[in-house]
């Protein structure tokens, strides 16, 4: 199943970033597809970009609403919040799973033979706040002599932008160079640290930083796609505890707003008490139990 | 509780993950009403540079 995951994420990637013929043009995507939202964490300044960030797109609105009322345009951010809603309450943080470039990218440098570590539990919340106060209110309410506001995430702590964006168009365009200053090296700080520390640990910009990731998880009690436990079959072996990489205790807590639906418990589980409902009706196939390999005989 | 009783209990369709589909749908559907997609394709195909960090 792992493998199927990783397939499934490589081809978003590759769809999400579908313009392969920036270095020839070296600039970015300006085609139609750009009015989709994209589901994961993928700056839609990257050259390769076929689709806008969510979180992007709303700062930007949010940002702007003031001009946008006063020339008489309600942009508020309905078509974007929409988007996002839809995404969230169909798959909630199955997106972070399945579907985000960098996730997928912090996945593969935890492959990294190193000393592993876990997350402070408490450091988790910290999304929230960034949700709340970076993309909402500081884009909203802190704004300049003109009425406009900045895309405070993407400007200042978003690891995704530096990493997909920020540097192929320093690349491309030699020019804006010298544009750089504290700000771009800021972001460097935040992606070199959050690249640093998901080498060490599983997904740390997911589970402690990502705005999108903290929205899509308002929907773990409704959505559509989940997992699902089986109190009756679970015998408490914790074999789910190690598996998961956002250090969810499945059995413990079955609707965390941790949980990102990449299957690995359901797969660890040899009691076949994990399994993957839609609005209700499980789809996974049922395995035979293998009480065997969680509790094996002493030779 | 009978078998059969058990699993229906179990199999039971969840109706809030449609009814909050909908309502984002609809939410999607006013913003395009109002326009919106535009604007957002607008910022799309513009390089935003202070999201980049270099402006």
């Amino acid at each position: 199943m792992d493998l199927v995951r990783k397939w499934v994420q490589a081809l978003f990637f590759l769809v999400t970033n579908g313009y392969w013929n920036f270095p020839l043009t070296r600039g970015i995507y300006q085609g139609p597809l750009k009015v989709i939202c994209s589901p994961g964490l993928n700056c839609y300044s990257c050259p390769a970009a076929t689709s806008y960030c969510p979180l992007g797109a709303l700062q930007q609105l949010l940002g702007g609403i003031r001009l946008a009322i006063e020339n008489g345009q309600f942009y508020v951010g309905f078509y974007v919040i929409g988007a996002m809603g839809a995404i969230g309450s169909f798959v909630g943080r199955m997106v972070c799973g399945w579907a985000c470039p960098f996730g997928l990218f912090q996945e593969l440098l935890h492959k990294i033979p190193s000393p592993k570590f876990g997350i402070w539990r408490p450091l988790r919340y910290m999304k929230y706040l960034i949700l709340l106060f970076m993309v909402i209110l500081l884009p909203l309410f802190a704004v300049d002599a003109f009425g406009l506001g900045s895309p405070w995430f993407c400007k200042y702590l978003c690891p995704a932008g530096t990493l997909e964006a920020g540097f192929p168009m320093l690349i491309l365009q030699p020019s804006l160079r010298a544009n750089l200053g504290l700000l771009f090296y800021n972001k460097v700080f935040f992606l070199v640290f959050f690249l640093a520390w998901a080498v060490l640990a599983s997904r740390p910009f997911c589970r402690t930083a990502c705005p999108l990731g903290a929205f899509y998880a308002l929907f773990s009690k409704i959505k559509l796609v989940k997992l699902r436990l089986d109190p009756e079959k679970c015998t408490h072996c914790k074999a789910c505890h190690s598996v998961c990489p956002m250090g969810v205790h499945f059995n413990e807590s079955p609707e965390d707003m941790e949980c990102i639906s990449c299957l690995a418990c359901s797969k660890a589980c040899n009691f076949n008490a994990i399994t993957l409902e839609i609005g209700g009706v499980a789809v996974t196939n049922q395995r035979p139990c293998r009480p065997e390999k969680a509790f094996p005989q002493h030779q | 509780m009978t078998p059969k009783k058990k699993k229906s209990r179990t199999q039971k369709i969840r109706i809030a993950p449609f009814v909050a589909i909908f309502i984002f749908l609809v939410c999607g559907a006013i913003g395009i009403s109002l326009g919106e997609p535009s604007r957002v394709l607008e910022q799309a195909r513009q390089v935003c540079l202070s999201c980049i960090g270099i402006g």
